[in-house]
């Protein structure tokens, strides 16, 4: 038998995308998470850092339901082994990513120090676990985990954490962590920006040795050496390099670098696992394939025609979101604004009727 | 307890959670792009604030259907992996659908919503909500298409052990989902409705930005009216269908015990609290009721929960076929009797908003407060009827709940993420139900940022 047809190529393929494009996304949105608490001086400054994410954060999560949600429907198999298996693991995560998204919706909800500070914790410790944490699942399931026959987990929570796991987890946390860095200097202005700029500058270091000793470790342990792999480690290893060039020079391009370093990393990864969904540590017999992990060829073609159809229609509109948003923020934008009325305030006081502030990208249409 | 009856809980609890915000949220969005239509139409000041107002209390109920809703997706994975494996090729597609065609949809929009006041033209910002609302409506259907195959599987066969989709047509377009969905969008427009009409009752008893909450309750009543009605009308339809595709859930909602023609409908009954009592001590029924209700006939034949199980021995081995007898009871009634009541509520409403005499009721507007919170009472009480009715079955005749389980997570896991989750979860309810009320409470501002400058998200947005 074969070990994998063409359309379950297609849905390898495409899940690996879903996982990079959340991983390219909210990578940002975890270090832009981690850094809000020490970065932003005051409480204006916060909510600058806050707003550079505003508008995109809920919908570069969906990219994980989604790669959740694809996983189910064409490799249940994995979809099984995994989530089952990595149960605390995911538990931790799932709890972080609550107290973050709550956090961002409810850090503005009171006027008092402590509140915020209290969801401030949250929005930090809740971007930074699951930073790691994603890096040490993707560690173990490329470097093999207990599972047996019956393609059932029978490890436990501490055997996920070996040491080759664990710096997994801490090259995805560097690299988010710079990458969110860059991606608030390049989108925020003044004072925020010039200090992420100095956090970004530094960030970027350890980001790049990390990825690269872990990438080499995991490519040591296969053997024959996967070529594929090798090269598109060595790719992410140069385009994070690059970052660090580029970061003192223009910002938009060291994201683009960084950008382009965390695809590599993960189609680092992706080839590395491809043909398989999960490695047995107990024995290579177990080790799950595409073919084993897969749903039916009816229901691989109805899922390639849904996605065929709606990819590109949310590439679109997400994109066309960034487009809208792409005005950088300072925390002057914010003045001494707390409420809605103080707004009113501000701009009496500056002169203007309130009528004649800038509309930035807003068109008015002549209404009826 | 051990990991399967520990699974249960947790899912039951994080499920029931999640469903507080679900029913809110598409109510309150569709209330919300309503009132913001008027806005656009009418350019009057108070839709603006009506639009502010219930946008807030919406975007709070999203944020908490967001971060619980990834815990329910998951959670099948991780409790329920044989599940998976077992159903994966035919429910992982409408989850994977829901995803693609709504979720990204709905979040994205969110956010152009929310961060567009000012930046986007009128006419592109009102579309924008109207994406938001439609989007959690077709979410809906997803994943009720889903939840309807576990309770009447269609469009499969048995491949070596496991189902295998043969048509999606066929399980989206399953007769009960087409039911589902409408009873459960008609009781979320109820359940938004309700809060939005309670909301202003209160502001209104209180003689507080009357403009505003005049107006908000006459839009939601006559919405509520014509929901209440028509939830009743499809439950009945939807009962039918279930006598026919699930007789035991039916058997159990009223306890029909041993099979009869004409049978009547119970509305007070003891009985044991056992998966199968023998029968009931003491009932009290409306002769040949049940049989109307569940037939349109009153002397047709009610098969009772003694010939059901007997008969799926048959067919299915040896156990016990029937659900918690007592649960389906009382959890059907609950539902029935707060459908009855909100119904009666919300025509009455629209009786005297008719005779223009709504506002000054001072009995109706009290009663519209208190009963505000029923509609998620009686949405716990149907997703319990719902679910716990199909016991022993996760999928009605083809997979039983204890096989569903996930063998290798420990009960020691399991009790962790329970405790984790329902404490969490409890915290969370006390700080969104404090968030939640204040806002509530205060009414509108007074004086909202002026609308077409950049900074017009403020006060809703972060």
């Amino acid at each position: 038998m074969e070990e994998f047809t063409t359309l379950q190529l297609i849905w390898f393929i495409l899940i690996s995308v879903l996982w990079i494009g959340y991983f390219v996304l909210e990578g940002f949105d975890f270090g832009v998470g981690i850094l809000m608490k020490t970065l932003g001086r005051d409480e204006n400054e916060k909510r600058a850092i806050l707003h550079s994410i505003g508008p995109v954060w809920d919908g570069n999560e969906v990219w994980l339901i989604v790669a959740g949600g694809a996983t189910f429907a064409a490799f249940p198999e994995w979809y099984a082994t995994l989530f089952s298996g990595f149960y605390l693991a995911l538990f931790v995560i799932l709890v972080a990513l609550i107290v973050r998204n709550v956090g961002f919706e409810f850090w503005g909800k009171r006027d008092s120090k402590a509140w915020r500070n209290g969801w401030e914790w949250c929005i930090l410790i809740g971007s930074a676990v699951p930073a790691l944490l994603w890096g040490v699942a993707w560690a173990n399931i490329i470097g093999g985990t207990p599972i047996n026959a019956e393609a059932d987990f029978t490890g436990n929570f501490f055997d996920l954490l070996s040491a080759y796991a664990l710096l997994g987890g801490l090259a995805t946390l560097t690299v988010f962590f710079a990458h969110g860095a860059i991606f608030l200097t390049m989108r925020t202005k003044g004072a925020v920006s010039a200090r992420a700029g100095k956090v970004a500058r530094v960030a970027i270091v350890p980001a790049v040795a990390v990825t690269a000793v872990w990438l080499a470790w995991t490519l040591s342990r296969h053997d024959p050496l996967e070529i594929p792999s090798l090269i598109l480690a060595v790719l992410a290893v140069v385009a994070l390099g690059t970052a660090a060039v580029l970061v003192r020079r223009t910002v938009w391009q060291a994201f683009a670098a960084t950008t382009v370093a965390i695809v590599m990393f993960f189609s680092s990864i992706f080839t590395y696992l491809f043909p398989n969904t999960m490695i047995s540590s107990t024995d290579s017999a177990f080790d799950m394939t595409l073919n084993f992990s897969s749903s039916s060829e009816y229901t691989l073609t109805v899922m390639t025609v849904v996605a065929v159809l709606l990819v590109p229609l949310v590439l679109v509109y997400q994109g066309w979101t960034y487009w809208v948003f792409r005005h950088r923020i300072s925390a002057e934008d914010f003045g001494d604004v707390k409420t809605p009325v103080d707004l009113l305030d501000k701009r009496k006081r500056e002169g203007g009727d309130g009528k004649n502030g800038d509309t930035g990208t807003g068109q008015q249409p002549a209404r009826p | 307890m051990t990991s399967l009856e520990l699974a249960r809980w947790q899912f039951g609890i994080t499920t029931l959670y999640h469903f507080i915000f679900v029913p809110l949220t598409i109510g309150l969005a569709f209330f919300t792009a309503y009132a913001q239509t008027r806005w656009y139409r009418t350019d009057d000041e108070k839709w603006k604030k009506a639009t502010r107002f219930w946008g807030k209390l919406m975007l709070i109920s999203f944020a908490l259907g967001v971060a619980t809703g990834i815990v329910q997706e998951f959670q099948f994975g991780m409790n329920w992996s044989d599940y998976s494996r077992f159903v994966g090729d035919v429910f992982g597609a409408p989850l994977a659908m829901e995803g693609l065609a709504a979720f990204f949809v709905e979040s994205t929009f969110l956010g152009l919503w929310l961060f567009g006041w000012g930046r986007l033209s009128k006419k592109v910002h009102l579309a924008t909500i109207w994406m938001v609302s439609g989007s959690t409506i077709l979410s809906a259907y997803f994943i009720l298409a889903a939840n309807s195959w576990m309770q009447h599987p269609v469009g499969y066969e048995m491949v070596d052990g496991k189902a295998q989709l043969t048509s999606i047509w066929a399980v989206l377009g399953n007769s009960t989902a087409l039911y589902a969905f409408a009873h459960t969008i008609l009781a979320s427009l109820l359940t938004g409705g309700m809060v939005i009409a309670g909301i202003s009752a209160w502001h209104l008893l209180r003689n507080s930005h009357t403009d505003v909450f005049k107006g908000s309750l006459r839009m939601v009543v006559p919405v509520l009216a014509v929901a209440g009605v028509t939830t009743i009308g499809v439950g009945h339809f939807n009962g039918v269908l279930m006598s026919e595709q699930q007789p035991m859930k039916m058997a159990a909602a009223d306890a029909v015990f041993d099979t009869t023609e004409g049978a009547g409908l119970s509305l007070f009954a003891v009985g044991s609290m056992e998966s199968n009592p023998e029968g009931l001590e003491r009932n009290i029924e409306i002769p040949n009721l049940l049989s109307f209700v569940m037939t349109g006939f009153p002397r047709s034949e009610v098969q009772g929960i003694n010939d059901l199980n007997a008969e799926y021995r048959e067919r299915f081995g040896p156990g016990e076929y029937a659900p918690i007898v007592a649960v389906a009871y009382w959890s059907w009634r609950t539902m029935l009797g707060i459908g009855f009541a909100l119904a009666l509520l919300a025509v009455i409403a629209w009786w005297l908003l008719r005779k223009e005499r709504l506002e000054r009721s001072t009995k109706l507007l009290k009663a519209t407060m208190w009963m505000a919170p029923l509609p998620f009472i009686a949405s716990f009480a149907g997703w319990i009827f719902t679910e716990m009715g199909r016991q022993p079955w996760s999928v009605f005749g083809l997979l039983r709940t204890s096989d569903s389980v996930s063998p290798t997570v420990s009960s020691a896991e399991v009790w962790i993420s329970l405790v984790g989750f329902t404490l969490l979860y409890g915290v969370l309810a006390v700080i969104a139900g404090r968030i939640f009320f204040r806002i509530a409470g205060k009414g509108p501002p007074d004086e909202d940022p002026d609308e077409d400058s950049e900074n017009a998200h403020f006060g809703l947005a972060y």
